[in-house]
């Protein structure tokens, strides 16, 4: 399993409710409900993946987040995921906040457009980044919205959001995010894993 | 018509009143199984069949001799798996097919009933088919499914009895039918009550049928089931036995006959009566009238497992009107699934062979059994 998936699912408590928001193939869904809860539902866009979530045994709902987020109730999950989705919707900012609305935490990975590698790209070859987190070409992303770490942490200090935990990741190797190590993280981190609370 | 000196049948002695505040009592409530029931009693699924159903879901329909109207799903190793679940079926009341409806014959008069049967809701159907769990000693069932006005009984099923079942996966259908719905139910009412031969619903004691009201209704339904993509890449303009058109109104067009067809062999084994009384079931379900439109209240006390599953192209109970239900239950934080299944095949797609469909019920199904 990826290493981002084995740190989100280490965050979470044993028996919580979590709601995985573009749960994928429900790779990390079925880690977490063999091994942490059985309460775990999934929210997933593409018809196929549902169909691999359904053939795992996992609750799925098909759906849009932009679009099915706001049918869930308030407080009405422990955890909410949302991994390596953000930068992929229209308005992030409402998704932003619908998680924190449906979720009493929300873990959030992005992936870094401050990481060297990025900034290297766009700096001396002149095009835009293809990187091991940001597979795509510029005419076939489905990243609308990319942001840096140091973007995110920005934004969730800008709108008072409480950023309780900041870990970075590079070649599998975890590290903590904090003020006095935040621009050198923005530029050595593949991805950001944020925990964050109203 | 259909003659029913085979098929198997309950007398229910408990009294059921009705919705319309008839009460009946001591009627009959045909029924088929396929599988076993095993020593636990923990494999039972109740299916519910659609406006034109009956109790054979599967395998040979004695009747008509075609196969069971769920046959795709219902079978060993199929979606529903008789070598590992037991799988009732009743005929719904209001129905043709040996339970009690407007074609059984009135104790006291010795004549069809016609007419003067009471109209039932589907509350009242589904009212009716529980009292086979006590027929068959089950407390408590592992699965309620159906499509269509078979899903409408899922919904109603569990709204009734929260704590019957452990999972339900309504297909292809709709918490409240729509005007567009009761549009196209009233169209075909109209069909069978403007043909001279109904005579007030009493056809039977004149000895007529009216058959050509009852095709009419049928051809019209028909076309709602399927979509205009399918449509248009099986029938297009192309014409039937004939290499141009002959400037008249005989079947021109390849669909024209198709659909004659359909209504032509469709009188042969339904009702008209019986056509009438159920879609105006469907007509009145509307599950929240009494929680003031509030869905999720009808399920609050539920610890069911919910499965949704919808087609692309089912413009009769669209995906929206499915996701009405989803979302209801996503208020009340009940464990829902929901699939919306790409197919062409429009209405009917629950019906027929569409993997994606089978597959995604079968590996719910089989995996919620496990747990």
């Amino acid at each position: 399993m990826k290493e981002e998936f084995k740190i989100i699912a280490n965050s979470i408590q044993r028996e919580k409710s979590i709601l995985d928001v573009g749960c994928g193939d429900g790779e990390l869904m079925k880690f977490i409900y063999e091994n942490i809860s059985k309460k775990i539902r999934g929210l997933e866009i593409s018809k196929d993946n549902v169909q691999k979530c359904i053939q795992k045994g996992l609750t799925v709902i098909e759906g849009n987040a932009e679009m099915d987020l706001r049918q869930f109730p308030s407080n009405s999950f422990d955890y909410v995921i949302l991994s390596q989705t953000l930068q992929a919707f229209l308005n992030p900012e409402k998704v932003i906040s619908d998680l924190l609305r449906i979720g009493k935490t929300s873990i959030v990975t992005i992936p870094n457009f401050g990481f060297w590698k990025v900034r290297f790209n766009l700096l001396f070859k002149g095009t835009m980044p293809v990187t091991k987190t940001l597979p795509n070409e510029w005419y076939n992303t489905p990243n609308l919205h990319m942001c840096s770490i140091k973007d995110f942490v920005n934004f969730c200090n800008d709108r008072k959001i409480n950023l309780f935990k900041s870990l970075a990741l590079t070649n599998n190797k975890v590290s903590s995010i904090n003020k006095f190590n935040l621009n050198f993280k923005n530029l050595t981190s593949e991805l950001g894993i944020f925990l964050i609370e109203k | 018509m259909n003659e029913f000196n085979n098929i198997k049948k309950i007398i229910i002695k408990k009294p059921l009143k009705l919705d319309c505040g008839v009460t009946i009592a001591d009627y009959p409530l045909a029924y088929e199984t396929y599988g076993k029931l095993n020593q636990d009693k923990d494999n039972a699924i109740m299916v519910f069949h659609a406006l034109t159903g009956d109790q054979f879901a599967s395998g040979k329909n004695p009747v008509t001799n075609k196969d069971g109207w769920w046959s795709y799903v219902i079978g060993p190793n199929k979606a529903l798996d008789t070598n590992k679940y037991f799988i009732i079926c009743a005929n719904v009341i209001g129905g043709c097919m040996g339970s009690y409806g407007p074609s059984s014959i009135d104790k006291k008069n010795g004549k069809k009933i016609g007419i003067n049967f009471p109209v039932i809701t589907i509350n009242d159907m589904v009212n009716a088919q529980f009292n086979l769990l006590d027929h068959f000693n089950i407390e408590k069932l592992f699965c309620v499914t159906g499509g269509s006005m078979g899903g409408m009984q899922v919904l109603q099923f569990i709204a009734n009895y929260p704590d019957k079942s452990k999972i339900a996966i309504p297909i292809a259908c709709s918490a409240s039918h729509s005007a567009q719905n009761i549009a196209f139910n009233e169209l075909g009412r109209q069909a069978i009550m403007a043909d001279e031969n109904w005579k007030n619903g009493n056809y039977d004691l004149e000895n007529k049928s009216p058959a050509k009201g009852l095709s009419v209704a049928r051809m019209a339904a028909h076309i709602t089931y399927l979509s205009k993509k399918g449509l248009q890449e099986k029938f297009g303009r192309k014409l039937q036995e004939r290499d141009k058109i002959k400037f008249g109104f005989d079947a021109d067009f390849q669909i024209e006959s198709y659909l004659r067809y359909q209504g032509s062999i469709f009188v042969d084994r339904f009702d008209a009566n019986s056509y009438l009384y159920i879609t105006r079931a469907m007509d009145y379900f509307d599950l929240s009238k009494n929680t003031n439109s509030d869905l999720s209240k009808v399920f609050k006390n539920t610890k069911t497992k919910f499965f949704i599953i919808s087609f692309t192209s089912d413009w009769l109970y669209p995906t929206s009107e499915n996701r009405e239900i989803v979302i209801a239950l996503n208020a009340i934080n009940a464990d829902v699934g929901f699939l919306e299944v790409k197919s062409d095949k429009g209405h009917d797609s629950f019906l027929l062979d569409v993997p994606d469909f089978l597959n995604a019920l079968k590996n719910y199904v089989d995996n919620s059994y496990k747990k």
